[in-house]
């Protein structure tokens, strides 16, 4: 995974609540059997004025001008603001895939789904919760000013404004560690193998159903 | 010390090892796979050079891609017709015998949406931790399991480890309590459970459905009301075990049998919250109250009494809820105060892992039967579960009461739940949808869909708009 520390990007709005993740990436895109090239079709439905399909060459679908990410001034974004609940509905982690690949690092929202939310930090994607009305203030810094942007530090766990003010945000510290150095949680797991194996012992004399039940 | 949740207890269960970070390793017993978020996993495993932890605790079928339709599916996977859905059936196989999972194949009997067949095999059982990369895997939690979605990395990570890093969430009970009346469905006690809540009501929380109404509840029931969990936002719901739950798993063909039946009986008797037990939320509703629920927008929580109205924003004071609803109405081709009662249908949609059980088929065709689908409606898919629920059906002849009601008996998948399939609506149809997500183009691209119970589906499906089906079935109308 790759490694996040501290990153400036522009920023740009996705001003809506319970974005789902069927919006993120809709089903006909999650037939891929890869991890990367969803990025054509993040907000697909939102963002083009037909009907994707896998495979396409995007570039030469009608774009929906009113959607944000298609305007000038938010070309090369990767910091996301969203709005509450972001991410909500299915596990697919074809959502942050897609984000990733279209080029986004992190997204701020007042709150995300669980699972969304988790899938992120597998990712090298950073999801920071800002009190949401924290968030209602950086939609209107980022409206009134063309070329809005932020740093995020996750070293010291916070946003940085473009008038130098910081905002604090909260990380599980496992999470950070993760990400500040880019580890594959397997690998991590694995150094506990031998717990693992004791537990699987003693759970298959307490539980011997639980075991090669199905073949 | 205050007694321990349901949730508590198989969290203490399945503990590895606790971190002094706050994260814990949590053992999986059960792993359910599909096509569509396994692939990656599998090739994560080949890349680091990885196999599996524990062959025997995963379970595969292939569900979301699978054609419905007859003829197609009767090619097996060469005679998938797209390339993409078919390349993706295919991987799975191919995964599966690399790695020797063990797989219900597209047309085999055991095949079926995976929520499905985990508890009509006894593959998922009580006590277990369960997991799948799929949000819906909350379903399994009926049994008295802990079970949830999980992402393809940490499909990746359970096949490799048996174990997730987890941090604790937090415990909330929702009791529903009284009667349940005559045509009100476990679907509309957790649409209405969702409505009450909101969608992200249960984020961060395992949610335990209990009380009288739920007590009272089939399994059948209890998974439709876990399954939607995920819905208010909570990855986990889960009821406590009891003689419902034992009778239905007793004699499933995974389930333990004689001397490790009772041993697994006697270990599973203290899967209930304690008496004692402190819940950091609790929401209470009155199974008197809930009516036949209709959901009129593009999120789950915007739902509605069949007999309401489609609300006004200009009622709402929230801001952003005020434009939610105006996206809404405006996605779902509706108006501010119009009757629920006159949103007209033209496709109807029995099925998916919340709705395509047996007992969701009888109910649907004890609407059905004698009656007739309105002209209007263009078509009214009836797609089972299982390879079981469907031999099942056609055992008690459910299948040619929809037929001659001019419903199509189809193949067991996903289907127009999600349209992964060619089951997908058409841009601005509306579909009365057994499903469980009414998200913008969720059956389709430009899709409007309307979550109920398989009641009132069928009752959407002859009448060609909705009605309250306790009235409907009561004046015997036909179309």
């Amino acid at each position: 995974m790759k490694a996040f520390t501290q990153h400036q990007g522009l920023v740009a709005p996705m001003d809506r609540a319970n974005v789902d993740t069927d919006l993120i990436i809709p089903k006909q895109f999650l037939k891929s059997i890869k991890r990367t090239g969803f990025g054509p079709n993040l907000f697909d439905e939102l963002r083009y004025l037909d009907e994707g399909a896998p495979g396409q060459d995007c570039s030469q679908r009608p774009l929906n001008p009113d959607f944000p990410l298609n305007q000038e001034r938010y070309r090369g974004a990767s910091v996301l603001l969203a709005r509450k609940n972001f991410g909500c509905g299915s596990s697919r982690e074809h959502a942050p895939w897609a984000l990733d690949d279209y080029g986004f690092r992190a997204i701020i929202a007042p709150s995300f789904a669980d699972i969304f939310f988790n899938n992120c930090f597998k990712n090298g994607l950073l999801p920071i919760v800002l009190d949401e009305d924290t968030v209602a203030q950086l939609f209107e810094e980022m409206y009134a000013q063309e070329g809005y942007a932020l740093t995020i530090d996750l070293e010291q766990q916070q946003v940085v404004k473009p008038d130098g003010t910081t905002i604090p945000f909260e990380v599980d510290s496992f999470r950070k560690h993760c990400l500040l150095n880019g580890l594959d949680d397997i690998g991590l797991t694995l150094e506990d193998a031998d717990a693992i194996s004791a537990y699987e012992a003693k759970r298959r004399e307490q539980a011997p159903w639980l075991f090669d039940a199905v073949k | 010390m205050a007694g321990q949740t349901l949730y508590d207890k198989l969290w203490q269960d399945h503990l590895v090892k606790s971190r002094e970070d706050g994260t814990a390793l949590i053992y999986i017993d059960r792993h359910l796979i599909h096509e569509v978020t396994s692939p990656q996993a599998f090739e994560g495993l080949r890349l680091a050079g990885r196999g599996l932890w524990r062959k025997d605790s995963l379970v595969a079928t292939p569900d979301h891609n699978v054609p419905s339709e007859r003829a197609e599916r009767a090619g097996g996977v060469a005679g998938i017709r797209d390339e993409v859905s078919r390349i993706q059936v295919q991987t799975l196989d191919e995964n599966c015998n690399d790695f020797e999972v063990v797989q219900f194949g597209i047309n085999e009997p055991g095949q079926g949406i995976v929520h499905v067949i985990g508890p009509e095999t006894g593959a998922t059982l009580p006590g277990m931790t369960v997991v799948c990369g799929d949000s819906h895997t909350s379903t399994h939690g009926a049994l008295g399991a802990l079970a949830h979605g999980i992402g393809t990395s940490e499909v990746e990570h359970v096949m490799a480890t048996q174990c997730l890093i987890q941090k604790k969430m937090k415990n909330m009970l929702v009791r529903v309590d009284g009667e349940l009346g005559p045509g009100v469905t476990a679907k509309d006690v957790v649409l209405a459970i969702i409505g009450k809540i909101g969608t992200a009501g249960g984020t961060g929380y395992a949610i335990e459905f209990g009380g009288s109404a739920i007590r009272n509840m089939s399994m059948e029931g209890r998974m439709t009301i876990c399954n939607m969990a995920i819905e208010a936002g909570a990855r986990a719901g889960m009821v406590a075990v009891d003689q419902v739950t034992l009778d239905y798993v007793n004699g499933k063909p995974y389930a333990p049998k004689g001397e490790q039946w009772e041993r697994a009986v006697e270990n599973w008797s203290r899967l209930h919250s304690d008496a004692d037990a402190v819940f950091d939320a609790v929401v209470e509703l009155a199974a008197e109250e809930i009516e036949p629920q209709v959901s009129w927008g593009t999120s789950p929580e915007m739902v509605a009494s069949v007999n309401a109205r489609v609300p006004d924003p200009a009622a709402e004071a929230d801001q952003t809820r005020r434009t939610g609803i105006e996206r809404a109405l405006e996605y779902m081709g509706l108006s501010a105060g119009q009757a629920i009662g006159d949103i007209r249908l033209d496709r109807v949609f029995i099925g998916s892992c919340t709705n395509s059980r047996i007992e969701d088929l009888r109910a649907a065709a004890a609407v059905a039967k004698g009656r007739r689908k309105a002209d209007s409606v263009k078509q009214v898919l009836v797609v089972p579960g299982s390879q079981s629920v469907k031999a099942q059906a056609e055992q008690e002849g459910l299948h040619e009461i929809f037929t001659a009601a001019g419903f199509e008996w189809r193949e067991p998948s996903c289907s127009m739940c999600l349209a992964m399939n060619a089951d997908k609506l058409g841009a601005g149809e509306h579909c009365a949808s057994t499903s469980n997500r009414n998200f913008e183009g969720r059956q389709g691209y430009g899709g409007r869909t309307h979550l109920v119970s398989p009641a009132m589906a069928a009752a959407a499906a002859v009448a060609g708009h909705f009605v309250d089906v306790r009235e409907f079935v009561a004046a015997g109308e036909t179309a």
